[in-house]
């Protein structure tokens, strides 16, 4: 059990992609479809340098939301929608390595990450990333996916987040 | 970017369903899904109302974000795809009515992950000076050496002369005798030589723009990128390159100078054609010339030089036996250029893919390997190179991938890519196999007293 509501973390630690929507200079919302990783406590999410627009964004301003919203890249059977909005930090001390502590949450959403990590030659700038970290503050969730009825809200409590 | 009235039109069938982003009044972003359709004759995306908290604020412009995967259980995914616009949301009786305006998009199946990826490079470029500028020293991205050597001086691309070089010693092995010693310096000698060409292509292809216009490189082509990439600098390139000519040339003077003079005027052209071939003021693959300077660099050049370091003489026989191994090599070129001929052109290099339409350079291809194929058969069955050479027949299907793929791909590199690999594997096996009917003529000539001709 982790900070977030047990329906929200299942869907969290099940979902292959995500939309993560960050705030950019001009105040316009903008969303990047991402895999969501998360370990009870935080949720990462690594970006190569090549799409790194998203990062300087979250360093302006670090007001993130991230959607989970594609019954197709769940769980057969699972059907709940969750936003989570929070707080989020980008960690590109080594853009190298550093990322690659988070690789064994992503190996067990894409298996295949092992097979293109082999590949590094061939791409090598795909894999200088940086890791966004998302404290989460509110999330919302939608059991049955119906987002036309209002979702259930729960508020992390900022002790434990 | 504009959205167009064929990307909106597009939408329902290509997602199925919709985010909106906006942000609310403590301004977090917030982002809920919900149903649309899409009325093509005004242009707007109905969305289906969301309720609660979760409500967008009318009026205000929002991100519209239409997003696809399809799941591979134990792999990861695939049909990556996303549309995300921007424009105002309004209410209406039924739920909301979105208008778009910008957008941006990316789908897969349009644009490979490798092309979208190169896209990215200035983007990269401008992060990597931020954080350079964040924390006050210089970050760079990074290879292990093994890799970057490898990918710096394109290695595996030495078949390219193992192939001649090997071909030219056994030729002299059948016809006057063999040193190991000299063997091993003739090959170090012109792998060090081609390894200069192919760092010094990337000096130039880089100072030129040819590398940077490129957006779709592949295994095969578009340049090592290490430069570009940030991963070696320029002046580092090109004192790799020097490095490997000195050698080269260091090695081709000594043995010269131990197996006859007479070498030298093949080494000094063998070199100076790789060095010119995109070096100014001759930049000879700039001229069109670039196909013919590689069949005879690979062909011919080799093959006679190496045979006189074992020889001592010029002779017929391993100029014959070097034509079809340098028609072939002179075709991994070609077809490597397909992908490469937007950007070839930009940079004003005038490869034969750049001159000629598509049906003109898929049947130069299957004309070319007939004729490489033919000469095997008229040389063998003539008797100018030994008979078992004729077994190099056996590479021949491997061109038939190749054609079939230049005639259904010509106009996606990714899905050349194989057939890229399957031409080098052409000249390599037609190679191995030449060099195999010599191994064959000596062993029957060693073995039996009176060999057949069939065997010499």
């Amino acid at each position: 059990m982790g900070i977030l509501p047990e329906p929200v973390e299942a869907v969290l630690e099940t979902a292959l992609v995500s939309e993560l929507t960050v705030v950019d200079p001009a105040g316009r919302p903008v969303t990047h479809p991402l895999i969501p990783l998360y370990d009870g406590e935080l949720i990462y999410l690594t970006s190569s340098i090549l799409f790194s627009k998203k990062l300087e964004h979250i360093k302006a301003n670090p007001k993130v939301s991230l959607s989970i919203t594609d019954p197709a890249a769940l769980e057969p059977g699972q059907v709940a929608r969750a936003t989570i909005q929070g707080d989020a930090e980008v960690d590109d001390s080594d853009l190298h390595a550093g990322w690659e502590r988070v690789l064994p949450l992503w190996r067990k959403k894409e298996p295949a990450i092992d097979f293109f990590l082999g590949k590094r030659v061939a791409l090598p700038l795909f894999f200088e990333r940086s890791v966004i970290e998302i404290r989460p503050r509110k999330a919302f969730l939608w059991e049955d996916g119906r987002t036309d009825r209002p979702p259930q809200v729960f508020h992390v409590d900022p002790v434990l987040a | 970017m504009k959205a167009t009235p064929e990307l909106i039109a597009r939408l329902e069938e290509r997602f199925g369903h919709a985010v909106i982003a906006y942000v609310d009044a403590d301004g977090y972003p917030m982002s809920v899904a919900t149903d649309f359709e899409v009325d093509e004759t005004r242009g707007i995306v109905s969305l289906r109302a969301v309720a609660g908290d979760a409500q967008p604020p009318q009026g205000d412009r929002v991100n519209v974000v239409f997003s696809h995967i399809r799941p591979q259980p134990g792999v990861g995914y695939d049909e990556r795809r996303y549309v995300s616009l921007w424009g105002p949301l309004r209410r209406t009786e039924g739920g909301l009515e979105f208008s778009p305006e910008d957008v941006q998009h990316w789908d897969e199946e349009e644009m490979s992950f490798f092309e979208y990826s190169e896209r990215g490079l200035p983007q990269a470029h401008r992060y990597l000076e931020q954080v350079s500028a964040e924390t006050g020293r210089e970050v760079k991205p990074k290879l292990s050496f093994g890799w970057l050597f490898l990918r710096a001086t394109r290695l595996p691309f030495l078949t390219a002369t193992f192939v001649p070089v090997l071909l030219g010693i056994a030729v002299a092995a059948w016809t006057n005798g063999f040193n190991w010693w000299l063997a091993l310096l003739t090959v170090v000698g012109g792998a060090c030589i081609h390894l200069g060409l192919n760092v010094a292509n990337d000096v130039f292809d880089t100072t030129s723009g040819a590398d940077k216009a490129n957006v779709n490189p592949t295994q095969f082509s578009g340049g090592s990128r290490v430069v570009l990439y940030g991963l070696l600098s320029l002046r580092t390139i090109a004192l790799m390159s020097l490095g490997f000519y000195a050698a080269g040339i260091a090695i081709g003077i000594g043995l010269a100078a131990a197996r006859g003079w007479d070498l030298l005027w093949l080494g000094v052209a063998g070199a100076l054609l790789s060095f010119f071939y995109t070096a100014p003021p001759l930049k000879l693959v700039h001229r069109g010339l670039g196909e013919i300077v590689v069949a005879l660099g690979f062909g011919p050049i080799m093959t006679l030089g190496a045979y006189f370091v074992q020889a001592q003489e010029y002779d017929l026989e391993p100029l014959l036996a070097s034509i079809p191994v340098g028609i072939l090599i002179a075709l991994v070129l070609y077809v490597n250029e397909v992908p490469d001929r937007s950007a070839d052109a930009a940079a004003d290099k005038r490869t034969l893919p750049v001159r000629l339409s598509k049906d003109q350079v898929v049947n130069g291809y299957a004309a070319a390997v007939a004729v490489a194929f033919g000469l095997v058969v008229v040389f063998a069955l003539g008797g100018w190179i030994v008979r078992p050479a004729i077994i190099a027949l056996a590479a021949a299907p491997l061109a038939l991938p190749v054609y079939r793929a230049l005639k259904s791909s010509y106009d996606q590199p990714y899905a050349l890519m194989p057939a890229m690999g399957k031409n080098i594997q052409l000249h390599l096996a037609t190679g191995v196999l030449l060099i195999l009917g010599y191994v064959i003529a000596l062993i029957a000539d060693g073995v039996l007293d009176d060999p057949p001709a069939f065997l010499t």
